[in-house]
């Protein structure tokens, strides 16, 4: 066992890079469910993000291109929940759950012919003299920038959801969806926007995954990270701040049983990769233990049906 | 009237279709990764249309993909043989038990099953020395690498991958003493994620070798965004990750072996045996060792290699002594298959501990 072998820079450092897919995926499903609206398709709309972007990077050279595009596809294929819940009614539970097997085979099916392709390389921040300052410059400006692109997504959610009036419009929409409507805000458009930003936003985790991290295009390559994202939105109780928290945690947890692996510790290696899992249970059930206080954060609408009867 | 003309049509086309039938052999193939993985698979897939091409309009082939090693093999199995498959070739560790079984049920059906050591009277194993490769890996690994850290990511705790980890250290230590191994189990043949990131990590840890014992290309695409990483291409030549971080590979040939076996069948001469070449007999092949390893490192590994090939070294020489200090092989044993194909130790020198 050598546990100095683990620098302690670098693993800040890569799991920031690690956590990134999760964090926009969990940061836009924030917003979806601050709306009221429980979206379990995650997982298939990132996988959708995953191929789109790939698709879009190989076939224009673009990495950029590949990000709009993923954003878009998470979008579309958003899109569909969006129309069957708000307009057909339909339960939200079952058709997140639809989401996800659909998104999973829809990416298997257009990204046939991408197996084993190299996509572009992705602009990686590259200063100077800045990235070699010693423990700084690798944790915060030697990245790509979808890190950072994530960050600012993160600020800008919980400045947008804290100061200004449309924020607030959309906390009415997900505490009471009547109230809202009876004051005259169009609840439907509201959650239809916020169904299509978490789309784009797990559109774009999924790109992260398969232009980024990996960068390669497989079959279910997210591998249920569309389902720690869920988890890390209710882990942070609805607050973007703790958002960031959960889902460094959780991608810390992922780079570190790799670590210990590497530094020859001899923990048995299925509790280190049950272990994220292990905690999101934890945590599921310390936060429901204190249902008064996790009631409290939770959007009062969040997976009702909204019928505008009168 | 209208359903009796039907089903007289079915039953011609039927037998129609029996009857062309039996002029074909039909041979299938069940495979771990997508065709497309850019090596273990790929290279069976490879050999699959080598065994089209050499027998043409006599032999058809079927395969599926990404077969989950257990039982959900033995479906996709016994679908082919009820398909009518005359051989069928398991490409996989993990599929032995489910072949077995599904031999078990159909005696006239011929079954090959790569890497593993259970036989039937329908049932042959053919293997590769990859561990010879992996003797020719770890010499250029011990004399490229600067930190003295090889990273190495194996799939699953098992004899094969166990061997080739073994072979490694022996040769990469013979040129460089102060060789250590860092080894990740991915537990995995193909997952491109969690590959990137055993490698990013090893790469963190001061390996500046990455070895692979998985399936597709990611740790080389992260030993090439890391900057001065050299690995070596898995199962396939991956040389469109060369001349750097690629410096070389191990490759698969399986077409030699699967003709020869189609032909077996058709000829009516299949029998069941146990197959184990390496470099020797072409099975095992060296991709080109590039313009980034130094001349002298690569007139010694081409000497190393040359003196696999023709069998006057065996990549398992003594002295070498168990992990726990216990004698293995004298000076100048060499080890024998038995030991080799159920290899369940690591050699002495690996800081490492082996998972259950």
């Amino acid at each position: 066992m050598d546990l100095s072998a683990i620098s302690p820079t670098l693993l800040v450092a890569s799991l920031m890079v690690a956590s990134t897919p999760i964090l926009l995926a969990s940061i836009g499903e924030l917003v979806v469910e601050k709306s009221g609206v429980l979206n379990l398709g995650v997982e298939g709309m990132m996988i959708t993000g995953a191929i789109c972007g790939f698709a879009a990077a190989v076939l224009t050279g673009s990495p950029m291109i590949g990000f709009v595009c993923a954003a878009l596809g998470g979008a579309t294929i958003s899109l569909v929940f969006a129309v069957l819940t708000q307009y057909f009614l339909s339960n939200q539970v079952a058709t997140g759950l639809a989401l996800t097997l659909f998104g999973l085979g829809l990416s298997a099916m257009l990204g046939q012919s991408y197996v084993g392709i190299k996509p572009p390389t992705t602009y990686k921040l590259d200063l100077p003299l800045i990235s070699d300052v010693p423990i700084l410059g690798p944790i915060l400006f030697s990245h790509d920038f979808t890190v950072y692109a994530a960050l600012a997504l993160v600020l800008g959610v919980w400045w947008f959801l804290k100061y200004t009036r449309r924020g607030l419009i959309l906390r009415a929409v997900g505490e009471s969806h009547d109230a809202a409507h009876a004051l005259g805000y169009k609840v439907v458009r509201v959650r239809v926007l916020a169904i299509m930003f978490g789309g784009a936003c797990a559109g774009l985790g999924g790109a992260a995954l398969s232009l980024v991290r990996v960068p390669q295009w497989t079959e279910g390559m997210t591998a249920g990270s569309g389902w720690i994202a869920l988890a890390i939105v209710v882990f942070a109780s609805w607050k973007p701040e703790r958002i960031l928290l959960g889902a460094y945690l959780f991608g810390g947890v992922a780079v570190l049983q790799l670590n210990l692996q590497a530094a020859g510790v001899s923990i048995p290696v299925e509790y280190l990769s049950m272990s994220p899992y292990l905690i999101t249970i934890i945590v599921l059930v310390a936060m429901s233990a204190n249902r008064a206080k996790s009631a409290l954060n939770a959007p009062a609408a969040l997976g009702r049906v909204f019928h505008a009867s009168r | 009237m209208k359903l009796r003309s039907i089903l007289v049509g079915a039953a011609l086309a039927l037998t129609a279709a029996s009857g062309s039938l039996a002029e074909k052999t039909k041979v299938g193939f069940v495979y771990v990764g997508p065709v497309g993985d850019g090596g273990w698979t790929y290279e069976h897939d490879q050999a699959r249309k080598a065994v089209v091409a050499a027998f043409g309009d006599k032999v058809e082939t079927m395969y599926v993909e990404s077969v989950p090693e257990g039982p959900d093999s033995e479906r996709v199995m016994t679908d082919m043989a009820l398909k009518g498959a005359d051989l069928i070739f398991t490409t996989s560790f993990g599929y032995m038990d489910p072949t077995i079984n599904v031999a078990a049920k159909f005696p006239n059906v011929k079954f090959e099953h790569a890497t593993g050591y259970k036989m039937a009277d329908n049932v042959s194993i053919y293997s590769a020395r990859f561990y010879e490769g992996r003797a020719v890996q770890g010499h250029i690994a011990g004399h490229m690498t600067k930190s003295n850290i090889v990273g190495y990511i194996g799939s699953f705790p098992i004899p094969e991958v166990i061997r080739g980890i073994n072979a490694a250290y022996i040769h990469a230590k013979d040129v460089n003493p102060d060789v250590q191994f860092k080894i990740i189990w991915a537990y995995t043949w193909f997952d491109p994620t969690k590959e990137a990131d055993a490698a990013k990590v090893l790469i963190e840890q001061g390996a500046d070798v990455v070895l692979q014992h998985t399936d597709s290309t990611a740790p080389q695409a992260a030993a090439q965004a890391a900057g001065n990483v050299i690995t070596f291409g898995q199962a396939s030549d991956m040389s469109e990750y060369g001349p750097k971080p690629r410096v070389s590979s191990i490759i698969d040939n399986w077409a030699p072996y699967y003709i020869a076996r189609t032909q077996a069948v058709m000829d009516g001469t299949w029998a069941s045996t146990s197959t184990w070449d390496g470099i020797g007999a072409g099975m095992v092949g060296i991709g080109e060792i590039t313009s980034a390893v130094p001349a002298d490192v690569k007139a010694s590994a081409e000497a190393l290699l040359a003196r696999l090939r023709d069998g006057s070294y065996h990549a398992f020489t003594g002295p070498v002594n168990k992990q726990d200090g216990s004698a293995w092989l004298a000076r100048g044993e060499t080890a024998d298959d038995g030991t080799l194909l159920g290899m369940g130790f690591y050699v002495q020198g690996i800081d490492s501990e082996m998972p259950n």
